[in-house]
């Protein structure tokens, strides 16, 4: 079994299929405790119901949450099964050795005045804390480093278990035959080697395609890289690309998140007059209403002219001095790591300059809800590269960490369990053939065969085509502005030439190799984006603000056949099981945002 | 508010160590490159914008850019640090990069950290070694809130490696486990979740463990989290000392 990707969903894939006896390869891009689960911060969802605030969760309340959240567009019967398995994973994680945050018995009083009692029964049990658009306490947390000391813990399981790791190592394609993947063509981005790896099952773990866009929070790595291999197969659907999540509160200029927990913790946002603005546009909710309301309140304040200036452009503030600075040395640490390093301010006496950035793939790889990819038999998706389509079009804080966790645990065991003996001899001469494609593509971009256009050039033209045309706010022309642009830029790609020559795994290389994937991906975000004529979560058109669930209650999928010249797109109806499309209660209404 | 000077216009020279050990015609050398220095500017975007525009052929490690994921160490005028949270203001105008010693070299400044932390997490069984199996449908050990909170401190530890490399105990004897490693044995020492005691890390009490320290306190200084590793060496020896005097069972206790 080949994994790829070495991030929470990955390894806890691994674990699982090694535990139920398979021989597990890891083969990731940077040592696996790299990854970037290690920059989520600020917790995990799952009701246990322990701490105050939090007293009478459950599971479907969490359900609830998470399908408001998503505006209807997820698919309800994962939901179900991720909710109800969300707090065993929490408990799971904590017997592996992370420091979750604990309940403390007493008084306690809020930076609202409010005064809350954490009850003695529930004493030194996981604590939570609030995050957007939850109707009850429920992020469990590690201070505010709860990726990383997830990710540590899992991956001291995978050494445990002495499941085999690479690292500094790409996939470059899939090796298949339309019907059966048979395994990947790997780069090693430490000589530059290319080898195949035959597999009666492959995972596709490679995270999100945040890098897509030029202002994002997301790692350099979080190239999309496994979306696109499994784009280019022409056969395997991606699901709702056009679904991408903007974080609201990125630290300006670098788009370095700061977690959500700040203003689940009580933090408040203000605008150039230091006017706390979400009361005027979600009473209730405020700065907790979801992610993607909040970020279109913050962007046509920035555009009313309503922001901070500064020399890296107009922002709004993030306040949680209020906090203290005992809290913020306690919950709050990496943030106030992140500010003192890279804006020299102390969050404890100083305001935060922050804008929305690009945050989350909710689109990926389209899974079934054990994570089997249709149309290629042995391939499979797990985490936030694969769509068995838990966020729709919004995801909720805290749902990401979970996701990796119960994905990747069902992923695995799934294929411990269900890995039938492959009809045939594994397919060398097909391995070779794929080989070769790839040892060409190198050769003819290091001579220069096919031209000298650069790939810094067309990768920096995408991010900014795909940050001014499909982001926050969308609309019909500037989408189709989008696509006439990139469908230049693929033209170009087919004409990339090295500039820094070709010998050995050089950075530009493995940039060449990626760009005409990735331009794919691109244009098949744009193209769903505007074809959907309806403003759902986070997908906002100006031209079509109000949600449609008549016409685009919906999937998007897309496919791109061979030689075509664009995406195909199809839909198949989102399964509704246990809660009817509604409103979101978020104070937007249906519409997804007429007020403010 | 934010930090935004105006912006500055000082003409840098970014000196960056070459090599390529696995091309035999490979010379190291020093490579000088001008960078007209921008406001905010780290050496995260100064690299970048030198490998965009200048060298494409230029080899550096980065993924997260926010001292989290522990990708980017480097000598910056000899001393090691976080490329990405290092801004240009802070440094005179010529800036001298190398890549960290101790790990070996993949290309210029390029150097395999990921390698090192796995054997050297191999060698200490760098993982919770729990009491008993998980049982999903009991509820979690209780801990308090203050033992959380120093395993969390101790679990902080990004394995960026520039302790190592920050080491002078390292540079003489590569078997040293190193200011992490030594870390790394504390955290799981401090948490009751763990078996172990200091007595049962077998290499702790050796001079590759906590008594070969030189006590010079690089790693200290240059710990980009700011770890107190003084007190956590400490508190080593102490627990091996109290274990030695039988005071506190396996030395699991303060």
């Amino acid at each position: 079994m080949l994994v790829i990707g070495g991030g929470l969903a990955g390894e806890r894939c691994a674990i699982e299929a090694a535990e139920g006896g398979r021989k597990v390869l890891i083969v990731s891009l940077v040592p696996p405790r790299r990854s970037h689960s290690c920059a989520a911060q600020g917790g995990m969802q799952a009701a246990l119901g322990q701490s105050a605030k939090g007293y009478g969760d459950s599971p479907d309340i969490h359900f609830a949450d998470t399908v408001r959240g998503a505006d209807w567009g997820c698919d309800q019967d994962v939901v179900r099964r991720f909710v109800d398995l969300a707090p065993r994973a929490v408990r799971e994680l904590a017997a592996w050795g992370v420091p979750w945050a604990r309940v403390v018995p007493g008084l306690r009083v809020l930076p609202t005045g409010e005064t809350v009692e954490e009850r003695p029964e529930y004493a030194g049990l996981v604590a939570a804390r609030d995050f957007g658009g939850t109707a009850k306490w429920r992020a469990c947390h590690a201070a505010d480093g709860t990726g990383h000391s997830l990710l540590y813990a899992t991956d001291g399981r995978v050494q445990r278990l002495g499941i085999e790791v690479l690292d500094r190592t790409e996939a470059l394609a899939l090796i298949h035959d339309g019907r059966a993947c048979r395994g990947a063509v790997l780069r090693c981005l430490r000589t530059g080697a290319v080898s195949a790896v035959l597999a009666r099952a492959t995972v596709i773990a490679t995270g999100g395609y945040g890098r897509l866009y030029g202002a994002s929070t997301n790692a350099m790595i979080n190239d999309g890289l496994g979306t696109s291999l499994a784009l280019a197969t022409g056969v395997v659907q991606l699901g709702n690309m056009e679904a991408v999540q903007f974080h609201p509160t990125t630290l300006v200029p670098s788009s370095i998140l700061i977690t959500e927990a700040c203003r689940g913790d009580g933090g408040y946002l203000l605008d150039r007059d230091l006017h706390r603005f979400m009361p005027d546009h979600v009473p209730g909710r405020a700065e907790l209403a979801p992610r993607d309301v909040v970020a279109r309140v913050m962007t046509r304040l920035l555009r009313a002219g309503r922001g901070a200036e500064s020399p890296d452009g107009p922002h709004l503030w993030l306040d949680i001095r209020h906090l203290g600075s005992r809290h913020i040395a306690s919950r709050l640490p990496e943030v106030a790591d992140i500010c003192r390093a890279f804006a020299g301010l102390d969050p404890a006496e100083e305001l935060i300059p922050v804008r929305p950035a690009q945050h989350y793939s909710m689109g990926g790889v389209r899974t079934d809800a054990d994570g089997r990819v249709p149309g290629l038999h042995g391939l499979w998706a797990a985490g936030e590269a694969a769509c068995w389509d838990l966020h729709g079009f919004n995801r909720l804080g805290g749902n990401s960490l979970a996701e990796t966790l119960v994905m990747g645990r069902i992923v695995g065991h799934s294929i411990a369990a269900g890995l039938e003996a492959p009809g045939s001899a594994p397919d060398v001469s097909l391995a070779a053939g794929a080989v070769r494609d790839q040892e060409e593509r190198i050769r003819r971009l290091a001579s220069g065969a096919d031209g000298s256009e650069y790939v810094h050039e067309l990768r920096r033209s995408m991010q900014e085509i795909m940050l001014e045309h499909a982001g926050i706010f969308r609309t019909g022309d500037g989408l189709r502005q989008a696509l006439d642009a990139l469908e230049v830029l693929r033209g170009r790609a087919g004409r990339l030439g090295l500039r820094g020559g070709g010998r050995g795994a050089g950075p530009e290389a493995a940039a060449a190799l990626a760009l005409p994937g990735q331009l794919r991906l691109a244009t098949t975000i744009v193209a769903g984006a505007l074809a959907r004529e309806e403003s759902r979560g986070s997908h906002f058109r100006e031209d079509f603000p109000r949600r449609d669930d008549a016409r685009w209650l919906v999937r998007t999928l897309a496919t791109w056949p061979a030689g075509a010249r664009a995406p195909r797109l199809s839909y198949e109806p989102v399964r509704i099981t246990e809660l009817p499309p509604g409103e979101r209660g978020t104070g937007e209404g249906p519409a997804g945002g007429t007020r403010g | 508010m934010a930090d935004h000077l105006p912006a500055p216009n000082r003409a840098l020279t970014i000196r960056v160590f070459r090599h390529d050990p696995a091309d035999p015609a490979s010379v190291p050398r020093i490579q000088a490159y001008p960078l007209a220095e921008e406001s905010g500017m780290t050496l995260f975007t100064a690299l970048h914008r030198i490998r965009d525009e200048q060298d494409p052929s230029l080899a550096f490690d980065f993924s997260c850019r926010s001292a989290m994921c522990g990708s980017c160490g480097m000598l910056v005028n000899g001393r090691p640090r976080l490329a990405c949270r290092t801004m240009t203001r802070d440094l005179p105008a010529v800036i001298q990069l190398m890549p960290m010693p101790v790990f070996r070299l993949v290309r210029d400044l390029s150097v395999d950290t990921g390698v090192w932390f796995q054997a050297m997490n191999g060698r200490i069984e760098g993982w919770l070694c729990e009491a008993h199996p998980f049982d999903p449908a009991a509820p979690e050990d209780r801990m308090d809130q203050a033992t959380v909170d120093a395993v969390y401190q101790a679990d902080r530890c990004i394995e960026c490696g520039l302790c190592v490399a920050g080491c002078a105990t390292v540079a003489m004897r590569p078997d040293f486990l190193g200011p992490a490693g030594l870390n790394r044995i504390a955290r799981f020492i401090l948490d009751p979740r763990d078996v172990r005691g200091a007595a049962d890390f077998s290499v702790l009490s050796s001079s590759e463990g906590v008594f070969g320290c030189l006590g010079l306190l690089g790693c200290h200084d240059y710990c980009p989290k700011d770890l107190p590793l003084r007190e956590r060496f400490a508190y080593l020896r102490r627990s091996l000392a109290w274990n030695l005097l039988g005071l506190s069972g396996r030395g699991k206790g303060r």
